[in-house]
């Protein structure tokens, strides 16, 4: 841990929450994969893509102009790792997840800010959050891991495109968001 | 003519001589026939007499099934005035289709009945759906009786109830197929459950066979709109329909055939995920993870219709 930080260290834990937002499919264990052909992101790209992660997964859904976050979290922003409401900036960010326990700098490094750390101190990177998550959600991450949590796309026999957690699930506040419903079915009685 | 040489007496009794020049009444009937049929196969088309002679289309090998497939593209593309391709892909082997559905996710927006309508080539005018999603109440669990499937609040889900999506559950003993007269409608090697349109003689026995009401019946010619219209279509699939002939899900076999299959598209247009499928012949497929680890139930077990849908609780 490194000194202490400003006011201004707030700035850097908000963008870093957003970014740990996204923690959701990505391709990092192989193991797991079933044997077939390995997964590109997209459908039909050549081999080299496949170097991408262990899963296809599409970049994380950054707010626009926030990552990287060491465009503001450098080295004239200093950090202050005392747990605090933020007000300088990120105060958009109302944290559900929970929010008793964790603040900011729980899941985004403070002295890396371009990345995520997990409970133990390793570095994740965003396109891998995952991991992050995978840490408390280990049964989801299980079955993400295999398809069956969260989406996948592509081919039944073949190539498959991942979502991350953050793709459906707000890492600040992860509970699925409701929708709109498409149009009921016409009733029998007023179909001519 | 025939009956003159295998005349219908009894036995001793000599046949009594007509008279020359005389028609039996039964000549005289398969006179009038021939001719009717006749005359109405000269007022067709070249195209309308192969369709009205074709085979069934199990029976159908190689080069007629290419005559067929041609004659229906031509049709379809002069009627759309686009290319159209229409596939006969046989089933793969050493595949069994399964599908999953995650009770637990599901949130009723029913993105994957309008997905299914656009693939498939529905009909919109009169409206036909192969997905129905059934709203449950949570209190009441799964219960048919009680479900509503014209539910319409502004935002989905709501609190108190849960959501049973349903459509063909290609059951591995369907109930359709048996009572089929026409035997135009069977289930193919990699399990999906198929009609043939152009013999299905539209009499709806099997639309009272299915437990579900996955079968559904063209009352009248089907609408497409000619910007919608999917022109990536097989026989057995989203090929066109006539009017007065059954129609159901079939895994969207256009899309699940493919040499690289794709995902059908209900699975794909899911927003949760809820919507699993993949090949019950290899242990590493997702829908055997599921009948592995996860609680399933298949739809109306006592009936044994055994399906290859399964609804399951990922939580």
């Amino acid at each position: 841990m490194t000194g202490k930080a400003g006011v201004r260290a707030a700035r850097l834990f908000l963008p870093a929450a957003a970014l740990a937002a996204w923690n959701f499919l990505a391709p990092s264990f192989a193991a797991e994969e079933n044997a077939r052909p390995p997964a590109p992101p997209t459908a039909p790209p050549p081999a080299e893509d496949t170097q991408a992660g262990e899963y296809p997964v599409p970049p994380p859904p950054f707010s626009k102009g926030i990552f990287p976050c060491t465009e503001c979290h450098n080295k004239d922003l200093p950090v202050n790792k005392t747990r605090r409401k933020l007000e300088a900036a990120h105060d958009e960010i109302q944290l559900h997840h929970d929010e008793q326990h964790r603040w900011c700098l729980d899941c985004h490094d403070a002295d890396n800010r371009d990345m995520l750390r997990s409970a133990s101190g390793e570095l994740i990177k965003f396109a891998e959050s995952y991991k992050l998550c995978g840490q408390c959600h280990g049964d989801k991450y299980r079955d993400w891991k295999v398809g069956v949590h969260g989406k996948r796309s592509g081919e039944w026999n073949g190539r498959k495109t991942y979502l991350l957690c953050v793709n459906c699930h707000d890492p600040h506040s992860p509970k699925y968001k409701s929708i709109t419903p498409m149009p009921p079915p016409v009733r029998p009685e007023n179909i001519r | 003519m025939k009956d003159r040489e295998t005349p219908i007496v009894k036995p001793n009794e000599k046949p009594a001589p007509e008279p020359p020049g005389h028609l039996t009444r039964r000549q005289f009937l398969a006179v009038s026939a021939a001719g009717a049929v006749s005359v109405f196969l000269a007022g067709c088309t070249k195209a309308g007499r192969e369709a009205f002679f074709q085979s069934r289309f199990k029976e159908l090998t190689g080069k007629d099934i290419d005559k067929v497939i041609a004659r229906l593209e031509k049709e379809y593309s002069e009627k759309y005035g686009r290319a159209v391709s229409v596939s006969a892909a046989p089933a793969a082997e050493g595949v069994l289709f399964g599908y999953g559905l995650d009770l637990s996710r599901c949130i009723g927006c029913r993105r994957c009945v309008y997905a299914c309508v656009e693939e498939n080539n529905l009909s919109r005018d009169p409206q036909i759906q192969w997905i129905r999603v059934l709203r449950m109440n949570k209190e009441r669990g799964v219960d048919i009786m009680e479900s509503d499937a014209y539910y319409n609040p502004a935002q989905v889900p709501e609190p108190e109830a849960f959501y049973m999506p349903t459509a063909c559950q290609q059951c591995r003993n369907p109930p359709c197929v048996k009572v089929c007269p026409t035997k135009a409608t069977w289930q193919e090697p990699d399990g999906i459950v198929v009609i043939d349109y152009d013999w299905c003689i539209g009499c709806r026995c099997c639309m009272a066979a299915c437990p579900y009401g996955a079968r559904h019946f063209n009352w009248g010619p089907p609408t497409v709109p000619k910007d919608h219209l999917n022109a990536h279509m097989h026989y057995l699939g989203n090929r066109l329909r006539p009017r007065g002939v059954v129609e159901k899900c079939t895994f969207c076999i256009q899309r699940v055939r493919e040499a690289n299959g794709h995902y059908p598209a209900c699975v794909e247009a899911c927003p949760v995920g809820a919507r699993k499928f993949g090949n019950l012949l290899d242990e590493q497929s997702e829908i055997r993870y599921i009948l592995r680890e996860k609680r399933v139930f298949i739809f109306k077990e006592d009936l044994n219709t055994q399906p290859k849908f399964y609804y399951f609780y990922a939580t």
